[in-house]
């Protein structure tokens, strides 16, 4: 479903992605480690089209379109959903409202009518019991006064309202405690299947105990520079990422 | 690629904005009565004969247009009022009436069924009686025998002159005497038409009071008056609503509202004004000079200003509380939002003058395109009004960097047991907020409506439910993608 070629973007003049390649097909859940500063989060917002950065080349397929050719907004129509690591408060928008929003806008887009108030109350009910969301979310404002948990927890409501194809988990572990990260984790477990697929990014093992990667991917300084099965999560785990470093560095 | 065509982007949204259709726009072909152009004595004595007025009220007119005389029109405003010509201007139109009709013409009604405004009495759903105002005079009241039943009066001005003429000549001028301002002096002297509501001593008024104000006729000016009172123990909700065609050149309205709060009595007056706002260019427009002002008479009475304003090319007014009654409350809840070269001065006065009084003032100013918007606002406490209380929030959000925001308050407390808050913060509309909401599906343009609507939810809130969804719609079809 995504084929990324020579991935290279900057923001303000400094090159962060220097040659991204990576292709990842349906079913499959593909984890991205690295150390701090390596492009890891860049990548996702990149991927999703933040404009603060500036793609300097290489290409993005995704199903065969042009991804980079399409709008943000278009991107998420097509099925590309980031969990954010920051999800953001929009104060006095309410969560209803905005998904609402969010879910008929995606309908409009492959021409279906928007969805009745009622089926979309359903449709909210049903999907925030994945993420043992209570029912005061409705009216709550966009991640306002949410604790760190249940913006996560927010975030992968809003994945499984959206059913996205590709799903980009930027460091949702992030600022979790153990519930809430078995939470998220089955969250994002149920929505699994063999049509969709899963990119995690993360420092850490502790979530790929949880989520199983089919794939471990490395980032350093702007390329992936190792791919392996998940052995190699548990193998830098132990080891950390300093004989990476040096076998790359030594390599240049 | 997208990703470089950033600032582009932004000024090609602005652009589109600026294209955003006013839906108002259009003009009805009537035939109008309208006297020709120019102001002098004797163009206020015909409209008082067009009116059948009594000689007291011409009194106050002949009265008001000498003082006018001596005036100046204000310069203080953080607005550009160029030189108005008053010679210019027709001080009065009305669609002609047909004779033997007793029905108003199928030609207005469709207008006001156009906007949305409901005529006809057997629409008994919408559940809110209206007085509808073209021009100069009053269209329509609708629901008024039902609302005599309670004894409310709810009519035209100028029928509210001809039956009930010592209410009227009780309390026209008693708040806003013609001596207040520059407008308001020109306003007492060629006043048209207007609404006139009374509800007596311990009365509940059933149902919404709407005056919807249309401009229809060319180079003519509006200048409507609305008296409002409340008797002991009454309340009432009252809404007015605004449109006017699109026009090239740039046209007058100086109104004023006057209402009376007696004992215990609570006015909640609600405006959502939608004046032609002058195209892209900033040609064309309204120039929306207004007085607005309640007297809390009574004690423990109460005056709700709701205001959310969108249109005119100039805005020009402060609806205020003078809180004479102990235990009086006051509150001013307003969104102003300015796109193109549209220029807003708009806020409130709370003078407290009774003891125990309080007042709340929430304004969320939104400012867009190359447009200005300022607060002014008074906040006074008197020496003797002990034990007094406001609570002022005063927000700006800043959508463009040509754009400005500015607030002027102004605070005198004349005693040291009454406390007084001013809270003010100023942002700019966050891009992490809006990329957050295109990485869900959602459009810049809607999702700059979505902010801004939560930004300005707290006054939204404040206005009744039919007009709250309207209110919605236009602050973001007002926006449509005004971020720069």
């Amino acid at each position: 479903m995504l084929v990324i070629k020579d991935l290279q973007a900057s923001i303000e003049d400094k090159q962060i992605l220097k040659g991204i390649n990576l292709t990842v097909k349906p079913g499959e859940v593909h984890a991205i480690m690295g150390p701090n500063g390596s492009g890891k989060s860049t990548l996702s917002a990149v991927l999703t089209g933040n404009p603060a950065y500036t793609v300097t080349g290489g290409s993005v397929e995704f199903y065969g379109k042009d991804l980079l050719a399409l709008s943000p907004e278009d991107r998420a129509h097509e099925g590309l959903f980031l969990s954010f690591q920051y999800p953001v408060e929009i104060p006095g928008v309410s969560m209803v409202n905005f998904m609402r929003t969010a879910l008929n806008e995606k309908r409009k887009y492959f021409g279906q009518d928007p969805l009745s108030a009622a089926d979309f109350l359903k449709l909210m009910r049903e999907k925030r019991a994945i993420v043992q969301l209570d029912n005061k979310l409705a009216s709550r404002a966009v991640n306002e006064g949410f604790s760190g948990g249940e913006k996560k927890r927010n975030e992968i409501f809003q994945m499984a309202m959206l059913e996205p194809k590709l799903s980009i988990l930027d460091e949702t572990d992030s600022g979790l405690d153990i519930d809430a990260l078995r939470i998220v984790a089955s969250g994002v477990n149920t929505l699994k299947s063999k049509d969709n697929a899963t990119i995690v990014i993360t420092h850490y093992q502790r979530l790929l105990d949880y989520i199983k990667p089919d794939f471990v991917h490395v980032l350093y300084k702007g390329r992936i520079v190792m791919s392996a099965g998940p052995e190699l999560a548990l193998e830098l785990e132990e080891k950390g990422y300093d004989w990476i470093k040096e076998q790359v560095d030594s390599q240049q | 690629m997208k990703e470089t065509e950033k600032p582009e982007k932004g000024n090609q949204i602005i652009e589109e904005a600026a294209q955003a259709e006013y839906k108002y726009g259009f003009v009805t072909d009537i035939e109008t009565e309208v006297i020709p152009k120019g102001l002098d004595e004797d163009v206020v004595r015909r409209i008082s004969s067009l009116k059948g007025e009594p000689e007291w009220l011409l009194e106050f007119r002949l009265k008001a247009y000498r003082h006018w005389l001596t005036l100046k029109a204000p310069t203080w405003g953080h607005v550009h009022v160029p030189e108005i010509n008053y010679q210019d201007i027709s001080y009065y139109a009305a669609p002609r009436k047909k004779k033997e009709a007793k029905e108003i013409d199928p030609e207005l009604k469709k207008t006001f069924d156009k906007l949305g405004i409901p005529l006809e009495e057997q629409m008994r759903l919408s559940g809110m009686a209206v007085d509808a105002v073209m021009d100069s005079v009053s269209v329509k009241t609708t629901y008024r025998e039902r609302l005599a039943e309670l004894g409310v009066i709810f009519c035209s001005m100028s029928e509210a002159v001809k039956d009930y003429p010592d209410l009227v000549r009780k309390y026209l001028g008693k708040v806003v005497p013609y001596t207040d301002n520059f407008y308001a002096a020109l306003n007492s002297a060629v006043f048209s038409d207007g609404s006139f509501v009374y509800i007596p001593k311990g009365v509940r008024c059933p149902m919404e009071l709407s005056t919807y104000f249309r401009i229809n006729a060319a180079q003519t000016g509006q200048f409507e008056r609305t008296l409002i009172v409340a008797d002991d123990d009454a309340y009432v909700s009252y809404l007015e609503g605004c449109t006017a065609p699109m026009r090239d050149e740039n046209q007058l309205h100086a109104a004023i509202v006057e209402i009376i709060v007696e004992d215990r009595a609570e006015v909640k007056y609600s405006t959502v004004q939608n004046w032609y706002p002058g195209d892209k260019d900033g040609k064309g427009g309204i120039y929306n000079l207004v007085t607005k002002r309640g007297l809390c008479r009574g004690d423990h009475s109460k005056l709700s200003w709701t205001q959310v304003e969108t249109g005119s090319a100039i805005t020009w007014k402060y609806p205020s509380c003078v809180l004479k009654g102990d235990h009086s409350v006051g509150e001013f809840y307003s969104v102003a939002l300015t796109n193109n070269w549209q220029e807003a001065d708009t806020g409130t006065k709370m003078i407290h003058l009774g003891k125990n009084s309080t007042s709340t003032i929430v304004s969320k100013g939104i400012s867009a395109g190359h447009s200005q918007n300022s607060y002014r606002g008074m906040v006074k406490v008197a020496p003797q009004a002990t034990g007094c209380r406001n609570f002022t929030q005063c927000d700006s959000l800043l959508l463009s960097d040509t754009s400005g925001a500015h607030t002027f308050p102004v605070i005198e407390v004349g005693n040291d047991t009454s406390v007084v808050e001013h809270e003010a913060t100023t942002s700019k509309i966050n891009e992490d907020q809006i990329f957050y909401c295109n990485q869900r599906g959602i459009s810049t343009e809607d999702a700059v409506g979505l902010i801004v609507n939560g930004y300005a939810k707290e006054v939204m809130s404040k206005l009744p439910m039919e007009f709250a969804v309207e209110a919605q719609k236009l602050l973001s079809v007002s926006l449509e993608g005004a971020v720069g």
